[in-house]
């Protein structure tokens, strides 16, 4: 059976003054129906960059030079701008590391929800409502009611990313991609986000491919690691092998500076 | 050698007026807080946002009033300091905040940027500023290629160089970290903390870091103090803090930290 996501050979490039800067290289990789997987990097090295490429929505000094990415088995790449837009939010959504950012100040958080519903389903503005609730309470706003009337400003950090993780999941999408979700968020609240992006994993059967530069985070809900360094891949492998047992110098590099503590079966470095 | 705590703080409150919906709430984001921090030694300050951290640096590096209580300073009553004697109370204390980017002018230089305390001060001819902001970008680690780049030409690791170089200009005794390694990557991270580390035993300094990162603190502070809701609820060693935390709120900031598979050696 072919995965889900299935990217091949993949080359992005920046256009600069001084020539092309290369952002993704000879990515190859793939990412199964319900499965989460990691891609662990420093800011720079081209996650991001990657992301909005599998979306088509990459800046207009960027293009992808080579490569395909194949999603249930068509080529994104190939398929026309309004069928990206059908397909993004609806099959695949992302979630990006700023909730603040990504919401409209100016409006009730429940409308911004029901928007996404609108906008890829052919029905009353009743139902967009009542699936916009029915998300909300799915990423554990309960009772749903409150939340759907409230401000962005009214709501904490963890609350809206949570937010954002139900305009991302409205429309269920098969692939979930998340771009440093918890990096703007402090510890017990990014517990909290990557304990639910498990249990919505588990619950939906939804894949995420999710970027980081926290081993933490990564090593908590991902099953599969990839490393990525100045836009290649330069491993790949399950946390434990990854994180306890890494090939590259990088990933050693990253692995040896990441504080562990004692009680919990790490090592506390000297 | 002084045995006196470098810091006492005692029952310090800070109460905010808010208006909310019309009405005026008051919201207490210190509630009666107890600090010593000795000599030579980093003592880290974990909590959650809003737990009071960073009003708590902000009370102790006199740039907010407290409502209630008393900060001691090397034995001096900081409330009641005057003239020359707080001016010399504000160079010992120093801040060092997360966003160095936003910290830093960006229309300075590297070099300017750091012997500008100097400058305000009246310290020096400018030729001997220029030299002793270099001494101390070399000191940080900085190459002396950066020295007349600006801030937004230079990497957040050696921004965040910088932004100790300006900090140490003026000789502090005392460093406030304000969540200073968060937003960098980890090895950046761990780069920063190694050079305070170095920093901390050449030249005496004692450290308050701020942070919510328990895994990164508990590897870097002698002791850490855990806040929740404007109280300090618990202080240990780091390692006991994680063997066994006392209070709820620790229990959960330990439960919170991602268990990372060791790295074979």
């Amino acid at each position: 059976m072919p995965g889900l996501l299935e990217v091949k050979d993949l080359a992005v490039a920046y256009d600069t003054v001084g020539g092309p800067v290369w952002a993704a290289k000879d990515l190859t990789f793939d990412v199964e129906g319900g499965e989460v997987v990691g891609l662990l990097g420093e800011s720079g090295c081209g996650k991001s960059t990657l992301l909005l490429a599998i979306l088509g929505l990459l800046p207009p000094s960027a293009r992808v030079v080579k490569g395909s990415i194949r999603f249930r088995g068509r080529d994104l790449l190939e398929r026309p701008p309004s069928e990206l837009r059908r397909v993004r939010g609806a099959e695949i959504a992302i979630v990006f590391q700023d909730p603040a950012l990504a919401l409209n100040p100016v409006r009730r958080v429940g409308a911004q929800v029901a928007e996404v519903v609108r906008a890829h389903r052919d029905q009353s503005p009743g139902r967009c409502r009542d699936d916009a609730l029915s998300t909300l309470a799915e990423v554990g706003f309960n009772p749903p009611d409150r939340v759907y009337d409230a401000y962005p400003h009214e709501l904490s950090g963890g609350q809206r990313q949570r937010v954002v993780l139900a305009q991302a999941l409205a429309c269920r999408p098969a692939l979930l991609l998340a771009d440093e979700p918890t990096a703007s968020l402090d510890s017990t609240t990014q517990a909290e986000v990557l304990g639910l992006l498990a249990s919505l994993q588990a619950r939906l059967g939804l894949a995420v491919l999710m970027a980081s530069h926290d081993l933490g985070a990564l090593a908590a809900v991902a099953r599969r690691v990839l490393v990525m360094y100045a836009g290649t891949l330069v491993e790949t492998g399950t946390p434990a092998q990854v994180f306890g047992q890494p090939l590259h110098p990088y990933t050693r590099g990253l692995s040896l500076a990441y504080p562990r503590v004692a009680m919990r079966g790490g090592v506390r470095p000297p | 050698m002084n045995d006196e705590p470098l810091v006492r703080i005692r029952g310090l409150s800070k109460r905010y007026a808010r208006r909310a919906a019309g009405r005026s709430a008051a919201v207490d984001a210190l509630a009666g807080v107890d600090l010593t921090i000795d000599r030579g030694t980093v003592v880290a300050l974990v909590g959650q946002s809003g737990s009071g951290k960073s009003t708590l640096a902000r009370c102790l590096a006199g740039q907010e009033e407290p409502t209630h209580g008393e900060i001691r300073f090397d034995g001096a009553d900081v409330a009641s300091l005057r003239g020359a004697a707080l001016r010399a109370f504000r160079e010992q204390v120093q801040l060092l905040f997360q966003d160095s980017a936003a910290a830093l002018s960006p229309r300075l230089t590297a070099t300017e940027i750091v012997s500008e305390p100097l400058e305000i001060r009246g310290l020096g001819a400018p030729a001997q500023r220029r030299g002793y902001a270099m001494e101390l970008m070399e000191t940080v680690g900085l190459p002396s290629a950066v020295a007349d780049r600006r801030p937004l030409d230079l990497s957040g690791g050696q921004r965040q160089r910088l932004a100790i170089a300006r900090a140490l200009a003026v000789k502090p005794r005392l460093l406030i970290l304000d969540e200073a390694f968060a937003g960098l990557d980890a090895p950046i991270q761990a780069q920063v903390a190694a050079l305070l580390h170095e920093l901390r035993l050449r030249e005496g300094l004692t450290y308050l870091c701020i942070s919510h990162d328990l895994a990164r603190m508990s590897v870097f502070a002698d002791e850490v103090a855990i806040m929740f809701e404007g109280r300090i609820v618990e202080r240990a060693a780091a390692a006991q803090l994680f063997s066994a935390p006392q209070h709820p709120h620790t229990r959960a900031l330990v439960a919170a930290v991602p268990a990372v598979p060791p790295l074979a050696s």
